[in-house]
C-alpha cells in the first residue's frame, strides 16, 4: 500500500445501521471500522478495543444476531445492519440473563474484556451446528462446558475469570432463558 | 478479633459490577475532550544503532498534522525523570522520553506525531523516515557483562545495571563443607509480560492560563503519575491532576509511565491543546514492559536427612533496556524474600542485572518471583537425588507452627505464616497419596502423568513510600457515606472490598456508601496498587477512618439522646440506645442535625462528621499458600494437560472471598500461561518476533482450569488481621506446574531447567 500524501483525498460515505433498535445515519471515512463508528461517532463506548486485530474479541458485538469483532467490520459493508452492542443487552432497569449471570459467578474483574464476552455469549448461544471440540459433526450438540469454553476461546480475558464466565455462560444456557 | 462480621468475610457482589457489565465503565480512551489531538509514536525498527536524522517533512505536510515532535524539539527544558520508591539517586538507565543521538531497542520511540485524528495520525507517522545506522545488538546478558566495546547505554560505560555482591558467612562456608549432598542447577525463566487486555494511554490537557496539567491516565497509581509529571516538568504537584477512571488491568505495567506517557504530557504542555494517546496493541507487545526473563542458579547444601543447612543463590536479570522502574533489578526484594516457607540456616545471595537492546523490564504480578521458582524446583530436584518424595523433603524442611516466631535467614521475622498447614490441606485436598498409586499404574500403561507443589511466602510490602495510605469517610447531609481512598481499583475489586471494612467498622449498610477514588484533586495521596499492599495498607485506613467516623457519630447521638456512649450501638446507618430499637437516630437524621440543625444541639455535640486517617503498617505482612498440580505430558506431542489443581491460601481474614478466590485464578493462570504458552520471542539479530495475539499466546477459556481452593485463616497481628495476597498465584504456580511436567517425565530420566515447557520444547527433550 503506499503511503498518503499531502492533499489525498479523504473518501467518505454515508451509512445507516439500527444500533440497540434505534436507525442512526452517518457520513464516515470509508476507512472507519465498526468498532470506531460504534465508539467515536456514536458515543457508545462500552464495546473495547483490545487489539484492533480480531485477536482478542473485547470488540465484538453482534451483527445481525450473529457475533462479530468489531474491529474487523468496515463500517460501510454493513450498510442497513442491525447492531447490538453491550449497551443494548438489557431491557431497560433489568438486566439480560447473561449480565445477571456474570454477576452471580464473579466472572470478572476489571471489566474491560466484559462487553465483549457478554456479546460473544450471547451470540454463541444461539449459533448451534458443531465446533472444534464437537465429536458429532451432523447436529447441534449439547453446550457442555466444554462445547462453551472451546466457542468462548476468542475472548481473552486477562483477569483470567473464565472458569466463572463458563459457569455463567452455562447457568444462563441450562436455565434456557435465552430464545 | 473480627473475624465474619455483617460484611468482612462475606462474599458480597461487587459494588462496580453494573457498570461494568452494561457497557458504561470509563476507561481512558472512552474520555474525549473538546480539542483533543491524537498522537501516534515512530519507532525504531532496529534494536541498536546510530540515529543519523530525522525527516518529518513529509509528516507535517500532512493535512491534520498539528506537530512532528523528535528528542530535538520534546526535550529541551525537561528535567530528570525518578520513581518515589527508587528514590532519586538510584541507580536506573538514563532517561529521555525519545530517542536522542541513537536507538537501543525495536520499538524505542523516536518521534511523537500529534495530529487531529488517529487514523491521519497513523498515516503521518508512517511518513517520518528516521536514518539509522546499526549497531551490533547487545542480547546475551553473559556476553554483554564483559562487553565495553558495545554498550546499551555508552553513557554508563557498562551493561552493568545493577548489582548485589554475595554476603558469604563462616557458617554458611561450614555448612557446604560438612554437608551429605549439595546439588547445583540453573533455572532460566523466559520473558513474558503483563498484557492488560486495555493498553497504556492518557489523555492530557494543559491549561495555560492557570499553568495547570489533567490528565486522565490507565494507570495503577495516579499520585506516582501526577510526582513523574512534576519532576519532569518542574511543576507543583498541586498544580497537577491526574485522573484514573476504570481501568482495564495492569498487573505492574501501570505501576510507573513510562517514556511514552512522559512524551506526550511533554507534548500537551509544549502545544497547549489536549493530546490523547492509546497505545496498540502491537506497542504494548512490543514496548510496553516486559518481565521475567533471568536464571538463578541455585546450591543447596543437605544433611544425611534432606534438610537443608545453606543456600548460595546467583541471579542474572536482562533488564532490557529502558527498564521502569530504576533499572530494573528484583534482586533486593528477592534476597529479602528468597528463604520463603523452609528453614535455611545460611544463605548469600548474590546477583547482577545486565541491560540489553531489548524492550525495558516493567514490573509484573510479583517481580521477584524467580526466587520461588527456581526454589521450588530445586526442592524437587535435591528430592530426586535424595530418592525423596518432594512432599517429604518440604515437610522435613518446612517452618511449622511451633517454630513461630521464626526469623529467616534473610531477616525477615514470620510470626503468623502457616506454610506447614497449607502444605498439609493442599496434599490432601489434591489426594497426593491416592495420585502416587494411580501415578505408578498408569506408568505401566505408558501414560506419563506427574504432580508438582509449591509452597511460598508472599509479603505484603509496606515499606518506603508504599507504607502508608490514606482515607477520608465523611457523613453527607442526607446521611450516605463517602469512602474517599488514595487507593484505586485497576480491577481488583476494591471499590466493593474497601466498602466492606468501612461498612464494617462504621456501622452502616453497603449500599449507602460511595467509592470516591482515582482524583488527585479530591483523594488522599496514595502510592497505588502493587506490592499485595491494597488489604494491609489501604484497608488499614479505611478501618482506621471509619473506627474514628463511628466514634463521632456516636458522641453525637449520646448528645442527642442524653446517652452514655457506652450504651449505644451503631447498626444498619443508626445509632440507638442498646437493647431499645425505638431509640435508634438513623445516620441521616443526626446529619440532619449536624449540618443543618446544630443551633439545637447540646455544647460540644461533634459537627464535623468526616475523618481522613492515614494508615501507617509495617515494613512487611506476609501471607502463604501450596499450590499443587497434576498434569499428563502427551510423550508424542509434547502436549501438558492439567488435571487438577488445588491453592491451599492463608492470606488472614478474608475481607472478601470470592474476590480472593478471583485473585488467585487471575495470578494462576498467568503462571500457567508463563509455562506453557506466552513467550515474547527475540530472534538472534534482536528483532521482536511476537507482537500480535496471533504470536504471542494468552490463555484462553479452552486452556483455564478450575482451581480449587483450601483456605487457612491464620490473622496478621494487624488490626482486622489481614493479609495481602494479589500476586501470590502468578508466584507459585510457575514452579507447582514445572515441577509436576518433571515429575510427569521423570520416568524418562527428564528434568527440565527451562521454561517455557512449551510442546516443542518437551518434545525436543524427549528427541534423542
Amino acid at each position: 500500500m503506499t503511503a498518503p500524501e499531502a492533499g489525498d483525498q479523504v473518501h467518505t460515505a454515508t451509512v445507516t445501521l439500527t444500533v440497540n433498535g434505534e436507525s442512526r445515519a452517518l457520513e464516515v471515512d470509508t476507512r472507519t471500522s465498526l468498532l470506531d463508528l460504534l465508539r467515536e461517532h456514536l458515543g457508545l463506548t462500552g464495546s473495547k478495543k483490545g487489539c484492533d486485530h480480531g485477536q482478542c474479541g473485547a470488540c465484538t458485538v453482534l451483527i445481525g444476531g450473529r457475533r462479530a469483532n468489531a474491529c474487523l467490520a468496515l463500517a460501510v459493508a454493513h450498510d442497513g445492519a442491525e447492531v447490538t452492542t453491550v449497551e443494548g443487552l438489557a431491557d431497560g432497569d433489568a438486566l439480560h440473563p447473561l449480565q445477571d449471570a456474570f454477576i452471580r459467578y464473579d466472572a470478572f474483574q476489571c471489566g474491560y474484556c466484559t462487553p465483549g464476552q457478554l456479546c460473544s455469549a450471547a451470540g454463541m448461544l444461539t449459533e448451534g451446528g458443531p465446533s472444534a471440540v464437537t465429536a458429532d459433526l451432523t447436529g447441534d450438540p449439547a453446550l457442555t462446558p466444554g462445547e462453551i469454553r472451546e466457542r468462548m476461546s476468542g475472548n481473552l480475558c486477562r483477569c483470567g475469570a473464565y472458569v466463572n464466565i463458563v459457569r455463567a455462560v452455562t447457568a444462563v444456557s441450562t436455565a434456557g432463558t435465552e430464545p | 478479633m473480627t473475624v465474619a462480621g455483617r460484611y468482612v468475610g462475606q462474599s458480597v457482589r461487587r459494588q462496580e459490577d453494573p457498570r461494568l457489565l452494561t457497557g458504561h465503565g470509563r476507561y481512558v480512551d472512552d474520555i474525549v475532550v473538546p480539542g483533543m489531538l491524537h498522537a501516534a509514536f515512530v519507532r525504531s525498527s532496529v534494536p541498536h544503532g546510530l540515529l543519523r536524522g530525522v525527516d518529518t517533512e513529509a509528516a507535517r505536510a500532512l493535512p491534520g498534522v498539528a506537530a512532528v515532535l523528535t528528542a530535538a524539539e520534546l526535550h529541551p527544558g525537561l528535567h530528570p525523570m525518578w520513581q518515589t520508591m527508587m528514590g532519586q539517586d538510584a541507580p536506573a538507565a538514563p532517561f529521555r522520553p525519545l530517542a536522542d543521538a541513537d536507538v537501543r531497542y525495536v520499538g524505542d520511540p523516536i518521534a511523537l506525531v500529534v495530529v487531529e485524528s488517529r487514523y491521519i495520525a497513523e498515516d503521518a507517522a508512517e511518513l517520518v523516515v528516521a536514518d539509522i545506522e546499526p549497531l551490533p545488538p547487545v542480547l546475551d546478558t553473559s556476553a554483554a557483562l564483559g562487553d565495553t566495546a558495545s554498550l546499551v547505554h555508552p553513557e554508563l560505560g557498562s551493561n552493568l545495571a545493577g548489582e548485589l555482591p554475595a554476603a558469604g558467612s563462616p557458617e554458611l562456608d561450614a555448612a557446604f563443607a560438612s554437608a551429605a549432598l549439595v546439588a547445583t542447577e540453573t533455572f532460566h525463566q523466559h520473558r513474558y509480560a503483563c498484557v492488560p487486555m486495555e493498553t497504556r494511554g492518557l489523555v492530557a490537557q494543559w491549561d495555560p492560563a492557570g499553568e495547570q496539567l489533567t490528565v486522565w491516565a490507565a494507570t495503577q497509581g495516579p499520585h506516582e503519575f501526577r510526582a513523574i509529571c512534576g519532576r519532569v516538568l518542574g511543576l507543583p504537584e498541586p498544580r497537577i491532576r491526574v485522573i484514573m477512571g476504570d481501568v482495564g488491568g495492569g498487573f505492574g505495567q501501570k505501576m510507573f509511565p513510562m517514556r511514552e506517557e512522559i512524551a506526550v504530557v511533554a507534548a500537551t504542555r509544549q502545544l497547549g491543546r489536549p493530546v490523547k494517546w492509546i497505545e496498540d496493541r502491537n506497542e504494548n507487545l512490543l514496548g510496553g514492559g516486559h518481565a521475567r526473563e533471568e536464571q538463578m542458579t541455585v546450591s543447596v547444601a543437605a544433611d544425611d536427612a534432606g534438610h537443608f543447612t545453606g543456600v548460595r543463590v546467583e541471579q542474572l536479570e536482562n533488564v532490557g533496556a529502558y527498564p521502569f522502574p530504576g533499572n530494573g533489578s528484583t534482586a533486593m526484594a528477592g534476597s529479602m524474600i528468597f528463604p520463603g516457607p523452609y528453614r535455611i540456616p545460611a544463605l548469600s545471595y548474590a546477583a547482577r542485572a545486565v541491560y540489553t537492546t531489548t524492550c525495558g523490564r516493567c514490573a509484573y504480578r510479583g517481580p521477584w518471583m524467580m526466587e520461588t521458582v527456581a526454589r521450588e524446583q530445586m526442592v524437587d530436584l535435591l528430592a530426586r537425588r535424595l530418592g525423596m518424595d518432594p512432599l517429604e523433603l518440604r515437610r522435613r524442611n518446612v517452618i511449622t507452627a511451633e517454630d513461630l516466631p521464626f526469623t529467616t535467614a534473610s531477616g525477615m521475622v514470620y510470626e503468623t505464616v502457616s506454610p506447614a498447614q497449607t502444605l498439609e490441606q493442599a496434599a490432601e485436598l489434591i489426594g497426593y497419596d491416592a495420585f502416587r498409586r494411580e501415578q505408578a499404574a498408569e506408568r505401566e500403561r505408558g501414560r506419563l502423568l506427574g504432580i508438582g507443589l509449591a509452597l511460598y511466602i508472599e509479603p505484603s510490602q509496606s515499606f518506603g513510600p508504599l507504607g502508608t495510605d490514606g482515607a477520608t469517610v465523611r457523613l453527607e447531609p442526607d446521611g450516605r457515606v463517602a469512602l474517599v481512598m488514595g487507593t484505586a481499583s485497576h480491577g481488583q475489586s476494591l471499590e466493593t472490598t474497601m466498602a466492606q471494612v468501612v461498612a464494617e467498622h462504621l456501622g452502616c449498610d453497603l449500599g449507602d456508601i460511595t467509592f470516591v477514588q482515582g482524583d488527585t484533586a479530591y483523594v488522599p495521596y496514595g502510592a497505588g496498587t502493587g506490592g499485595s499492599r491494597s488489604a494491609v495498607v489501604a484497608a488499614g485506613a479505611a478501618r482506621q477512618a471509619a473506627l474514628a467516623l463511628r466514634e463521632r457519630i456516636v458522641t453525637l447521638a449520646a448528645a442527642v439522646l442524653e446517652a452514655a456512649p457506652s450504651d449505644l450501638e451503631v447498626a444498619s446507618s443508626a445509632v440507638g440506645v442498646r437493647g431499645d430499637p425505638a431509640s435508634a437516630l438513623p445516620f441521616a437524621k443526626l446529619a440532619g442535625l449536624a449540618y443543618f440543625g446544630h443551633a439545637a444541639l447540646p455544647e460540644g455535640a461533634p459537627v464535623a462528621l468526616e475523618v481522613t486517617e492515614r494508615f501507617k503498617a509495617p515494613p512487611f505482612t506476609f501471607s502463604n499458600a501450596c499450590h499443587a498440580a497434576t498434569v499428563e505430558v502427551d510423550a508424542t506431542t509434547g502436549q501438558v494437560s492439567i488435571l487438577r489443581y488445588v491453592v491451599s491460601e492463608d492470606c488472614g481474614v478474608m475481607i472478601n472471598p470470592m474476590v480472593v478466590e478471583g485473585q488467585i485464578a487471575g495470578g494462576v493462570l498467568q503462571g500457567i500461561g508463563g509455562v506453557l504458552y506466552e513467550h515474547m520471542v527475540y530472534d538472534g539479530d534482536g528483532n521482536p518476533l511476537t507482537t500480535t495475539f496471533l504470536d504471542y499466546l494468552l490463555p484462553t477459556a479452552a486452556e483455564a482450569p478450575a482451581i480449587e481452593y483450601g483456605h487457612v485463616e491464620t490473622a496478621s497481628r494487624l488490626p482486622g488481621g489481614a493479609k495481602g495476597m494479589g500476586e501470590g498465584g502468578a508466584i507459585a504456580s510457575p514452579p507447582a506446574l514445572a515441577n509436576a511436567i518433571n515429575d510427569a517425565l521423570a520416568p524418562l530420566g527428564i528434568h527440565l531447567t527451562r521454561q517455557p515447557m512449551s510442546p516443542a520444547a518437551i518434545v525436543a527433550a524427549l528427541t534423542p
